[in-house]
């Protein structure tokens, strides 16, 4: 039951003399869902990407399940079931939205090398993209190009693209950024309805969201974690009031909102 | 916008690949000059060449976003292996062919380690610099290559042992076009394969593939060094149908002319660097007949026109164009 999904053990990462982690010790239970919360600043998207690699610790570990992950590269921490979604969308403009998605399935498959065969062709993942995209209500525009998608959608189509990655661990850096607050409750609807296999870490500033969604909360302050436990314990514990709570009621920041 | 909830997405993925009516128009156009302008026939075998390493250019420019002012390098190498091939005594064109597209293909493969970790600027100053390397290589190894009087003693072999290369170019452009149209057909298999998808998204978001677990510089690597030997292909079509080589075959102003063809015509479209070294050849051919020191002038004035007004080139023009009728009631 209390199965390691994802952990990092003493992380340790400085920008000269800006400190964005420092020892930083978690560790999320397999199928449970996590938030990240912390001021701006605190160091909370950095962690995301020393976990996924797209930065190098100075020092520290980080496995997934058993396995050590920190000499990985980006892409294959990917394959091993490691997926994230970005804070400001990062997708392919040009490509429809079935294609971005296919592509990630491919070369999830290992097919994306297969320069012979027509895409058509590939019946087992156009089916998967398409399911993948229909369980995100984007199935009626999956043949529009990313960038004439609404924004809401974009949104999802960056869930969509870690979706087809079949991850066991999933990151997402603030998936409701930016999107209106009712559309931003839906959005989070559709991550718990996430299969249980996939343990979810995500980042949000919206409170209510935070305590609805997750089932336990990490709570980062100066790159160090200040404290960690349930939505409940969290929103008694006096310090997190001092640091973050206690600055506004409801919603304390919301940044880049348009 | 309606057939697009009807049909399944394996119909819809399926539609968007098929042979248009304009690409097989083109394909038949390409046999006019057999009919229409039997006397330009070297020009058109000329040209088939040259569209043929615009096509190779595309392949890296166009789908996967790699500026390259060296690309003549891979030409020229091409060139030269068959040229040399040819001289040491093996004028067989088709062998010929292959092994200049392999020599070309493994240096664009011990190249494309150096090209796949950079992008913009830089990638266009190590291309250059790659080019320039090899030309002055060239030049200094004249007791191999001629050096800047050229590779003489080249004689090609009759094609399949039967159809000799004539004067007129009639051979010259069957073969040239043979070949251009046999890659063009692999060229087009690979952009529709899940192998040309992920070139699109590298070209698209080259930083967003990694967290989709795309092996990026691998897939940079691949494709450079198919564009490599294509364009080695090219470049040992020219060396047999002209019997000479000379230094101008890897020289900068050759990868700086198949660029602006490219654009002309428009990137990643196959297409594009068929049609723009087209134009680009037979305005040439046609601005130095009336002029023959300032016709550059006129290219200039050409490129200028057709980028400000055709950002994507002529193709871009021209589908802008058809959407827009097709969008009219």
């Amino acid at each position: 039951m209390s199965e390691t999904a994802l952990a990092a053990r003493g992380l340790h990462k400085s920008f000269g003399s800006l400190v964005v982690a420092s020892d930083i010790n978690i560790e999320l239970p397999a199928g449970v869902r996590y938030a990240l919360i912390g001021p701006n600043g605190a160091g909370k998207t950095s962690l995301i990407n020393l976990v996924t690699g797209m930065l190098q610790p100075d020092a520290g570990q980080i496995l997934l399940g058993d396995n050590d992950i920190t000499a990985l590269s980006p892409e294959l921490r990917v394959q091993r079931g490691l997926a994230r979604t970005f804070q400001i969308n990062s997708l392919f403009p040009h490509l429809t939205a079935l294609e971005s998605v296919m592509l990630a399935v491919c070369e999830r498959r290992g097919v994306a090398r297969t320069w012979w065969r027509r895409l058509p062709a590939y019946r087992h993942e156009i089916d998967e993209a398409y399911d993948i995209l229909g369980a995100l209500a984007l199935a009626s525009v999956c043949h529009r190009p990313t960038r004439e998608l609404a924004y809401g959608q974009q949104r999802l189509l960056e869930i969509a693209l870690a979706l087809a990655m079949r991850p066991k661990v999933l990151l997402l850096d603030e998936p409701a950024a930016g999107v209106p607050r009712d559309e931003s409750r839906e959005l989070f609807a559709a991550i718990a309805g996430l299969s249980r296999d996939i343990t979810v870490l995500f980042i949000e500033h919206d409170m209510e969201l935070v305590f609805r969604f997750a089932s336990r909360v990490i709570v980062l302050v100066g790159g160090r974690v200040m404290v960690e436990g349930t939505p409940q314990e969290i929103a008694a514990d006096a310090r997190v009031r001092a640091v973050y709570l206690g600055k506004a009621t409801g919603r304390p920041e919301r940044p880049r909102d348009d | 916008m309606a057939t697009e909830a009807i049909a399944g997405p394996q119909d819809y993925l399926r539609d968007q690949i098929r042979w248009r009516w304009g690409e097989i128009l083109f394909w038949f156009a390409t046999l006019l000059p057999f009919v229409l302008a039997p006397s330009y026939l070297v020009l058109a075998s000329q040209i088939a060449i040259t569209a043929l390493f615009a096509l190779s250019l595309d392949l890296i420019l166009g789908f996967c976003g790699i500026v390259s002012l060296g690309h003549a390098a891979y030409f020229g190498l091409g060139s030269y292996t068959a040229g040399l091939l040819s001289k040491w005594g093996w004028g067989e064109p088709l062998s010929g062919l292959l092994i200049a597209a392999l020599a070309a293909g493994l240096f664009g493969y011990l190249t494309s380690f150096i090209v796949a970790r950079f992008r913009h600027l830089a990638l266009i100053m190590i291309t250059l610099g790659l080019g320039l390397l090899l030309q002055e290589a060239a030049n200094s190894a004249s007791w191999l290559t001629g050096g800047s009087d050229g590779l003489q003693g080249i004689h090609t072999w009759p094609l399949l042992a039967r159809f000799k290369f004539d004067l007129y170019g009639y051979t010259a452009y069957s073969y040239a076009l043979a070949v251009l149209f046999v890659v063009f057909l692999g060229a087009r298999r690979l952009i529709h394969s899940p192998f040309g998808l992920a070139l699109r998204g590298i070209r698209e978001n080259g930083q967003r593939m990694p967290a989709i677990g795309a092996p990026t510089h691998s897939h940079i690597r691949t494709i450079y060094t198919i564009a490599a030997a294509v364009a080695g292909l090219a470049g040992a079509l020219l060396a047999q149908t002209t019997e000479t080589v000379s230094l101008e075959a890897l020289g900068f102003q050759r990868s700086a002319d198949v660029l602006v063809m490219l654009i002309l015509g428009g990137t990643g479209r196959l297409y594009g660097g068929l049609i723009g070294a087209a134009v680009y050849m037979i305005a040439r051919d046609q601005f130095s007949g009336l002029n023959p020191q300032y016709w550059y002038f006129w290219i200039g004035l050409l490129l200028i026109a057709v980028v400000t007004l055709l950002p994507n080139g002529i193709l871009g023009g021209l589908s802008l164009l058809t959407r827009r009728r097709k969008a009219a009631p």
